[in-house]
C-alpha cells in the first residue's frame, strides 16, 4: 500500500498534465472522446494518440534507461533509427517476394543493426568515458547520411500488404498496428524489469557508481547494457515508423524526436542527473506529449508552423510549476493556511504547549 | 542572568514528515562561555543548529538574541545578526589565498584592493595566533589552520556567537590543542561559542556548560564540572553503561592454530601499498593500525580488490583463489565496509530494503531477483536484529542519521554471511552508544566463527576489540602487536621504532 502510494505521488506531474489536457479538450468540444468504427477498426483523438505516440513511447523508455544508468541522454535516437529502419527497407526491398518471413527476418536484421550502434555508443560511453551526449552527437551528425548510402537513393517506397498493415491496422482487428505492438513492447519491458534485477542494477549505478562497484556490480557493463538496450528500442521505433510512413525518408523519419524523448523522461518525474527512474513515467510522459501536439494543433487555427512555439511556452510552465522551487512553496503555503485555520493564530507564536514552558529567568511572552 | 544570555531559545519544534526532529527544546548560550551540544547521531543537534542559523525555519518556540526576538528567514540573515557557522567540511574555496577567502563575498576592497586586504588578513591572523600568511594558498595549509581561517573568517564579519560542527574530527592531537587555544581566545572576547563533537574528552576540556538532546527532546542543561563523563554517556544514551566495562575481547589465537580463512602473499595494489603478506585465523579480530595515511586502508582495500590488484597470492581456507573484483571477493566469501560511507557505502536514494539485499542480490545473479517478500524479510529481519532506526523498509537511506546508515551497510555484509569481513572506520562520525554496539557486534561475530579485520583511527577503540594489530607506516607494515593488555604505548613504540 505504501509502495503504492509513493508510485502514485511519483507519478502525480505526468498524470496532472495529462487530466490538465483532457479538461482543455473536453472544454473545447465534448466529443473528444467519441470513437468510431471505420471497417471494424476504431478511430477517434485517443486512438489516434495511441497510434501517433508508439515510437516515441518505445523511445522514452530507453531514454530513461540510458538516463538513469549513464547520467546523461542519447540524442542520436532518430537518425539510429533511420539506420535500422534503412536496413530493413533494404532487406526487405532485396528480399524479393515480400511474406510476413522476409519482414520478420527484416526486423531482426534490423534489431542487429540497432544492437550495432548500442555497441557503438555503449563502448564510448563505458568504456572512453566520453559524455552520453558528446557521444551520440556523433551519430545524431553522420547517421542519416549513413542511412542514405545503406539505401543508395532517397525515399525508397515500401509498397506491400503487409507493411502497410503493419503500419496501420489488420483487417479484423479493432486496434491499429503500432498501438499492439507497443503494447506488446510495454509487457516485454515489464516482464524484464519483473523477472531480473535490472532495475536495482541500473539505479545503483546511476546514484553511486563506486559503491555499486564495491557491492560487485560492474558500472561498465551495466552502462554499456542500457545502450544496448536504447539500440534494440531504436530499431523497434524504426520498424514501426517506417512501415507507418510506407517510404524510408532519411531526412525527415522522426526527425528531433530525440527532444521529445527527453521531454517525455522528464515530464515522467525523472531526474536527468540519472539514478532512480520510472518506465510508468516515461511513458505517461510520452503519451502526454503526443496529446499536447494533437491538443495544439486542435485548439489553435493557425499555421501548423507555429505550433512548437505555443508547445514550447506550455512546457516552460509545466516546468516551472512542477520545480522543487514551486513545490516547496506551494507545500509552505498550504501548511500556513492549515496553520491559521486550525489554531487562528500566526506560526510564529508558537504552538500553544510551547507557551505553556515557563522559565524563572525570562517569563513567556507573547510576540506577534 | 539574565543580560547574560545572547541567545535564548524556548520551546523550539520541528517536525519532517514523518520524523520529530526537536520537540519542546530549550536552549540558551551565555556571553563567553563554551557551550557543548551533546547528543548521539539522530539526537537533533543538527537541526537545532540549522533552526539558530535559519536553514530551517521552526515549527513552534521562540529565539530570543539579546533579548530582542528574532526570526531568521535565511543563513544570510543569522550571519548578519552575528551568528558564524563553521561545518566539519571547510567551506572555503582551496585555490584561493588565505585573504581572498577572508574576503570573498563580503564586498568591500574584496579582490580590489590588494595591499589593504592582506594588511588587514596580517593583522587578524595574528591577533588571533594564526600561523598562516595571506597570500598562501589555502591549500597549502593544514586541515587545522583551514579550519581557524574558518573560524577567523567568522569572527572577522562581527559574530558573537560562534557555532562549531564537529570541527575537531578531522584534526590531528596538537592540531586539536591549537583550535582550542584559539577557542578559549574568542571566549574571552565575549563570544558566545556553541560546540558539536563526538569527542567526549575534548567536551570536558575546553566547556562550560553542557546541553544533552535524545530523540528529539531537551534531556537537560549541565555544568560540565558537576556532570561525570559516564553520566553524561547515559544520558544520551538513555540507559545505564556498564556493559561498555563488560565487554571482553577475545583470547588471541596461536599463530599457528590450523588453516588461516584468508591468507595474502605479497598482495599489492595500484593505490601505492607496498607488497605485504597477511594471514587471518577463523574468528580472530585483528586490525591495520597506523597513522592516516600510512597504508592501513588501501591493504584492506587490495584484500577486497576495491583497488586494482596488481601482484601477489591469495589463499582462502588454504585453496589459491583469484580475487581481482570485488565480486570475486564476495563469492569467496568477503565483506568489506568501506572506510567512505556516503561516497562508497551507501547508495544514497535507494530504499534501507533495497541497500540491505544489495551484496546479497548481485552475488545471487542478475537474472535471479529476490522476490518482494523475501527483500522486505530480509531488511526486517536485519532492522531488527541491529536496531536499525528507519520509519520504513522503503526509506531512502539517504535520510537516516549516519549511525544507522552504517548499520544498513553493516547489515548488507551480515546477510551475505560472510566468512571474512573487513570493517574499515566503522564508527566514524557515529554516536558512542552506536559504537559500542558495533564493537560487541564485531565480538559477537567473531565467536560465531567470523574472522574480522577491524580498522580505526581510534587506536583504544582497536585495543578493545583486535587481538592482533598489525602496525603500518609509510605504506609498509612495521611490526605486529598480539596480546590481552596491549596499550596506545605499545602501538606508539613500533610506529616510532619502525622496521624492526
Amino acid at each position: 500500500m505504501r509502495r503504492l502510494k509513493a508510485q502514485v505521488s511519483h507519478l502525480f506531474l505526468p498524470l496532472s498534465v495529462l487530466v490538465i489536457l483532457i479538461i482543455i479538450n473536453l472544454i473545447k468540444g465534448a466529443d473528444y472522446f467519441s470513437i468510431t468504427v471505420v471497417k471494424g477498426a476504431l478511430y477517434g483523438n485517443i486512438p489516434n494518440i495511441l497510434f501517433g505516440a508508439s515510437e516515441l513511447v518505445i523511445l522514452s523508455i530507453g531514454m530513461a534507461l540510458v538516463t538513469a544508468a549513464s547520467q546523461g541522454q542519447d540524442i542520436g535516437i532518430g537518425a539510429g533509427a533511420t539506420i535500422t529502419s534503412a536496413v530493413f527497407v533494404l532487406f526487405v526491398l532485396n528480399a524479393g517476394e515480400v511474406t510476413l518471413l522476409t519482414i520478420l527476418a527484416g526486423f531482426l536484421v534490423s534489431c542487429v543493426a540497432g544492437l550495432v550502434i548500442g555497441v557503438f555508443n555503449g563502448i564510448l560511453v563505458s568504456v572512453f568515458k566520453v559524455q552520453p551526449m558528446v557521444a551520440t552527437l556523433i551519430l545524431f551528425m553522420g547517421g542519416r547520411s549513413i542511412a542514405f548510402m545503406i539505401d543508395g537513393r532517397l525515399s525508397p517506397i515500401l509498397a506491400n500488404d503487409i507493411s502497410n498493415q503493419i503500419g496501420t491496422v489488420i483487417p479484423g482487428v479493432p486496434l491499429q498496428t503500432p498501438i499492439i505492438l507497443t503494447a506488446v513492447f510495454i509487457a516485454i519491458v515489464a516482464v524484464v524489469l519483473k523477472t531480473t534485477n535490472l532495475r536495482l542494477y541500473v539505479e545503483s549505478v546511476g546514484i553511486n557508481p563506486s559503491a555499486a562497484r564495491l557491492n560487485g556490480i560492474d558500472p561498465k557493463k551495466i552502462i554499456f547494457l542500457t545502450f544496448l538496450i536504447m539500440g534494440i528500442c531504436t530499431a523497434v521505433a524504426g520498424f514501426i515508423a517506417v512501415n507507418k510512413a510506407g517510404r524510408h525518408d532519411s531526412v525527415n523519419l522522426l526527425k528531433f524526436i530525440m527532444m521529445d524523448a527527453i521531454l517525455a523522461v522528464a515530464i515522467g518525474g525523472n531526474s536527468l542527473g540519472g539514478g532512480k527512474f520510472s518506465i510508468t513515467g516515461s511513458i505517461i510522459g510520452a503519451y502526454t506529449i503526443e496529446m499536447l501536439n494533437r491538443t495544439l494543433l486542435r485548439l489553435i487555427d493557425v499555421d501548423p508552423a507555429t505550433i512548437p512555439a505555443f508547445k514550447a511556452v506550455f512546457i516552460i510552465i509545466l516546468m516551472v510549476v512542477a520545480s522543487p522551487v514551486v513545490r516547496d512553496f506551494a507545500a509552505k503555503a498550504l501548511r500556513w493556511v492549515r496553520f491559521r485555520a486550525d489554531s487562528g493564530t500566526v506560526p510564529e507564536t508558537g504552538a500553544p504547549d510551547a507557551a505553556v514552558v515557563s522559565d524563572p529567568d525570562t517569563p513567556a511572552k507573547k510576540e506577534v | 542572568m539574565l543580560s547574560e544570555n545572547i541567545l535564548k531559545m524556548e520551546g523550539i519544534c520541528k517536525a519532517f514528515p514523518g520524523v520529530r526532529a526537536l520537540h519542546n527544546v530549550d536552549f540558551a548560550l551565555r556571553k563567553g562561555e563554551i557551550h557543548a551540544l551533546m547528543g548521539e547521531n539522530g539526537a537533533g543537534k543538527s537541526t537545532l543548529i540549522k533552526v539558530i542559523t535559519g536553514v530551517y525555519e521552526k515549527d513552534a518556540g521562540r529565539i530570543a538574541l539579546n533579548g530582542r526576538p528574532i526570526h531568521f528567514r535565511s543563513p544570510k540573515e543569522a550571519q548578519n545578526s552575528g551568528i558564524g557557522t563553521v561545518y566539519q567540511e571547510i567551506a572555503l574555496c582551496p585555490n584561493l589565498t588565505v585573504a581572498e577567502n577572508m574576503f570573498v563575498g563580503r564586498g568591500r576592497y574584496a579582490f580590489v584592493q590588494w595591499k589593504r586586504m592582506n594588511e588587514k588578513t596580517t593583522r587578524l591572523l595574528s591577533s588571533l595566533g594564526i600561523p598562516a600568511r595571506p597570500t598562501q594558498q589555502l591549500s597549502s595549509c593544514s586541515l587545522a589552520v583551514q579550519q581557524m581561517i574558518a573560524i577567523a573568517r567568522a569572527v572577522d564579519m562581527d559574530c558573537r556567537i560562534l557555532i562549531l560542527d564537529e570541527p575537531t574530527s578531522s584534526l590531528a592531537e596538537d592540531e586539536v590543542r591549537k583550535l582550542f587555544e584559539l577557542m578559549r581566545e574568542l571566549k574571552s572576547r565575549g563570544v558566545g561559542i556553541i560546540f558539536i563533537t563526538h569527542f567526549i574528552e575534548q567536551v570536558y576540556e575546553i566547556s562550560d556548560r553542557i546541553t544533552v538532546l535524545r530523540n528529539g527532546e531537551l534531556i537537560g542543561e549541565y555544568e560540565a564540572s558537576s556532570l561525570p563523563q559516564i553520566e553524561l554517556v547515559s544520558k544520551m544514551m538513555g540507559k545505564a553503561l556498564g556493559d561498555v566495562a563488560k565487554m571482553k575481547k577475545l583470547e588471541p589465537l596461536a599463530p599457528d592454530s590450523g588453516v588461516p580463512v584468508f591468507e595474502a602473499t605479497a598482495l599489492s595494489s595500484n593505490a601505492g601499498v607496498r607488497p605485504f603478506n597477511f594471514t587471518i585465523q577463523k574468528g580472530e579480530v585483528n586490525g591495520f593500525t597506523g597513522l592516516l595515511g600510512s597504508g592501513r586502508s588501501e591493504s584492506a582495500r587490495a584484500i577486497f580488490a576495491a583497488d586494482k590488484v596488481t601482484g601477489g597470492k591469495v589463499k582462502m581456507n588454504g585453496r589459491r583463489v583469484k580475487i581481482s573484483t570485488p565480486l570475486h571477493a564476495m563469492k569467496q566469501g568477503i565483506g568489506y565496509l568501506p572506510e567512505d560511507r556516503k561516497g562508497d557505502g551507501i547508495i544514497a536514494e535507494l530504499s534501507v530494503r533495497d541497500n540491505i539485499i544489495l551484496a546479497l542480490q548481485v552475488m545471487k545473479g542478475f537474472l535471479r531477483p529476490f522476490s518482494q517478500k523475501q527483500a522486505e524479510g530480509f531488511a526486517d529481519q536485519y532492522i531488527q536484529s541491529l536496531n536499525i532506526k528507519t520509519p520504513s523498509t522503503n526509506t531512502p537511506v539517504r535520510s537516516l542519521s549516519g549511525g544507522n546508515q552504517q548499520k544498513v551497510i553493516l547489515a548488507r555484509w551480515l546477510l551475505t554471511h560472510p566468512e571474512y569481513l573487513i570493517l574499515d572506520e566503522p564508527t566514524r562520525g557515529i554516536d558512542v552508544g552506536t559504537k559500542v554496539e558495533i564493537q560487541k557486534l564485531v565480538l559477537k561475530l567473531a565467536e560465531d566463527g567470523v574472522s574480522v579485520t577491524f580498522i580505526s583511527s581510534e587506536i583504544e577503540e582497536m585495543l578493545r576489540t583486535c587481538s592482533r594489530l598489525i602496525v603500518m607506516k609509510d605504506r609498509e607494515i612495521v611490526g605486529e602487536l598480539s596480546g590481552m593488555n596491549l596499550t596506545e604505548h605499545d602501538v606508539m613504540q613500533v610506529i616510532a621504532q619502525g622496521r624492526e
